[in-house]
């Protein structure tokens, strides 16, 4: 058997459990609850025990944001965010895109018909059913943030990987090809990001895909400098030299030695990077630079037509901005806590 | 013929000065062998064996300068382009570090690393080398090696991953190993430990070893010859009798007294060495010993003391007491 001491969970600040120091001591004269907290507290010592073997620095970490209510917290947001734009709009009491309502909104007398029984959320400017286009608009956001999100990860990874392999493990060519991406990148990184991103979907033309391409377009410097400079960090270390020493080739190096011990900050970006996508994306739609027809609900887009009514109907901006608010925060939240449970200063 | 022959092997660091790290070391190491490079911290001792297999950070660049000869086997390892080292490092020459834990990468399970070692140079399938490694395992001395193989370095002791490295290292067979303090960060228990297994690979393999240390304990329980560096050369060289029962240079005798002994009796004070490493001359002045030694004399500022003597050769002008100097010469 191994020697289990430093497998133990770190000691973490648990006031509300005193008896957690001793699981094992007398279980008699113990009230029933307290009795079954210190079984369970018992049975997940051993079960860290009995799980140990062959445990990676990820499965560790995954087990230290278990346990960390931040995360938790956000993967419940995040969940409930992806269930209802996945299966949302099956279960939404109407059609989003039906004015079925227009006679009931006079916009002349600013009148725009509010919460009901019927309509949850009330009518919006058009007469459509708020709610429904609330639920609908979710499954936009989410494609937007995880498509833009991917797009600049899979791209920046791809160069900052090249780049970072080439310079840390490639010599003096591998120098010249990592100066060469990287001042692509910083040309990149040097321009304001949203108004890269307004000049990108204005050269394409005003659509989702426009909106999805700019956003993944300016996470891409962040990418490729962020896991750049984690593997050079990497390509210093000492089991790199030992494997060297070794005569392991240099593509394998850089693939199986480098590259996952050099993931983790670029994973912790692209949880944060699916917030601000998000934001971004609502940002663009907001600018009329997002999917044109007025039919499909979009979160911008409904905030862009909100802002004019603000005076008449202030709920229909809130609705949008709350949507958008509650889903960048719950990737915040599970972004933060990966990072910390990532970071090896905060390990045991 | 020898197995490895260094001739006047230099390295020098261009930095904002130039720094001489290793001055005309010149040493052989034979086929069986266990050579010993002995010397305290800065003396040159690592970055001799990491110039060799051609390692040093920023090898081959203009800020780094080596020079001399290193024949292995007939190949100049100091001119050999890297591809060629490349194909010897890890079949013919490995190397042992340090710190087994940095020297393991954390995220790869122990099987992977000592099997990628059989698939680079054995060319044996996937499959094949983690059979041939969990027998590794199994002669290092690491129980259970079928489970071990799965886990990662986190999880085995420090003993244990100093074991899963030497693994590495002979898994290949090499002719020659170069164990850069292989126990230092070790406890001693576990240090006596990994200087017999070394001991018994080496016998039983023919293999060649250069240790390289600090711990004068280490060269007297395993190596055949002893070189002393100080400040980047030679200064003392001989087989391990006669260097412990007769020192001739005064920095080895000097290492030699401040070994602690349990026979010197309770509130003995030890004997160091006067002064640190920093209190260096250069070489080409004098003998860089000279300020700390305590048999220092004029002649010793007069310019680079020559070595000489064999085959117990030493680098000094006023040599040790109790010496025949005739017999040596």
């Amino acid at each position: 058997m191994t020697d289990l001491t430093p497998m133990l969970p770190a000691p973490e600040p648990r006031p509300a459990e005193p008896d957690s120091q001793t699981p094992t001591a007398s279980l008699a004269g113990l009230t029933p609850k307290a009795r079954r907290q210190r079984l369970d507290r018992l049975a997940e010592l051993a079960a860290v025990h009995a799980e140990e073997k062959g445990r990676s620095l990820w499965a560790e970490a995954f087990r230290r944001l278990r346990r960390n209510p931040a995360a938790v917290a956000g993967t419940v947001v995040l969940l409930l965010f992806v269930l209802v734009a996945l299966i949302g709009p099956l279960f939404v009491p109407y059609d989003p895109t039906s004015t079925a309502w227009a006679d009931q909104v006079k916009e002349g007398q600013n009148i725009i018909p509010g919460p009901s029984a019927q309509h949850w959320f009330g009518l919006d400017h058009n007469g459509r059913d708020e709610f429904s286009r609330v639920i609908v608009g979710a499954r936009q956001t989410l494609l937007v943030g995880v498509v833009a999100t991917a797009l600049g990860l899979i791209v920046g990874c791809l160069l900052g990987g090249l780049a970072g392999s080439a310079y840390g493990l490639g010599g003096r060519a591998g120098r010249r090809i990592d100066n060469v991406v990287m001042r692509v990148i910083d040309m990149l990184l040097a321009m304001p990001s949203l108004l890269l991103a307004v000049s990108i979907a204005a050269l394409l033309g005003p659509s989702l895909t426009t909106v999805m391409i700019a956003i993944g377009v300016i996470s891409v410097p962040v990418f490729a400098r962020l896991l750049r400079g984690s593997m050079l960090a990497q390509a210093n270390s000492e089991y790199v030299t030992a494997a060297t020493a070794l005569g392991v080739r240099r593509w394998r190096i850089a693939l199986v030695h480098v590259l996952p011990n050099s993931l983790g900050p670029v994973l912790v970006q692209a949880t944060l990077t699916l917030a601000t996508a998000i934001i971004e994306a609502a940002a663009l739609s907001f600018l009329g630079l997002g999917n044109p027809d007025p039919a499909v609900p979009e979160w911008g887009v409904m905030l862009t037509d909100a802002l004019t009514r603000l005076e008449v109907a202030p709920r229909l901006t809130i609705y949008p901005a709350v949507g958008i608010i509650i889903t960048a925060f719950g990737f915040t939240l599970l972004g933060e806590a990966l990072r910390e449970a990532l970071d090896p200063k905060l390990r045991r | 013929m020898a197995l490895l022959e260094v001739e006047d092997l230099g390295v020098t660091f261009r930095g904002d000065r130039e720094v001489r790290a290793v001055d005309g070391v010149s040493f052989t190491v034979d086929a069986g062998e266990v050579t010993g490079l002995v010397g305290e911290s800065g003396c040159g001792k690592s970055v001799t064996s990491l110039a060799l297999i051609g390692l040093l950070p920023k090898q081959n660049t203009r800020r780094v300068r080596v020079d001399g000869r290193a024949l292995f086997d007939g190949l100049d390892l100091l001119r050999a382009d890297t591809r060629t080292l490349r194909d010897i490092r890890g079949r013919e020459i490995a190397m042992i570090f340090q710190d087994p834990l940095s020297s393991l990468n954390p995220v790869v399970p122990i099987g992977v690393q000592v099997a990628e070692v059989l698939v680079r140079h054995r060319g044996v399938s996937k499959a094949e080398a983690q059979r041939r490694a969990a027998q590794l395992l199994d002669r290092v001395g690491i129980p259970d090696p079928n489970r071990r193989l799965k886990e990662y370095p986190h999880q085995l002791s420090g003993g244990m991953r100093q074991r899963a490295l030497i693994a590495m290292a002979v898994a290949c067979r090499p002719r020659l190993l170069i164990a850069d303090e292989p126990t230092t960060a070790l406890d001693v228990t576990i240090q006596a430990q990994i200087l017999e297994l070394l001991k018994e690979l080496v016998r039983e393999d023919g293999t060649a070893m250069i240790m390289i240390t600090h711990d004068l304990g280490v060269v007297a329980g395993l190596c055949d010859r002893v070189n002393v560096l100080y400040a980047g050369r030679v200064v003392e060289s001989a087989a391990r009798r006669p260097l412990f029962a007769e020192p001739v240079h005064p920095y080895t005798i000097g290492l030699l007294n401040s070994i602690p002994r349990l026979d010197a009796g309770q509130g003995a004070r030890l004997t160091p060495i006067r002064g640190s490493v920093r209190d260096v001359l250069p070489w080409s002045q004098g003998c860089a010993f000279a300020p700390r030694c305590d048999r220092a004399v004029e002649e010793c500022l007069a310019g680079p003391p020559e070595i000489t003597g064999d085959p117990h050769s030493f680098r000094c002008v006023n040599p040790g007491v109790g010496v025949d100097l005739e017999e040596v010469r």
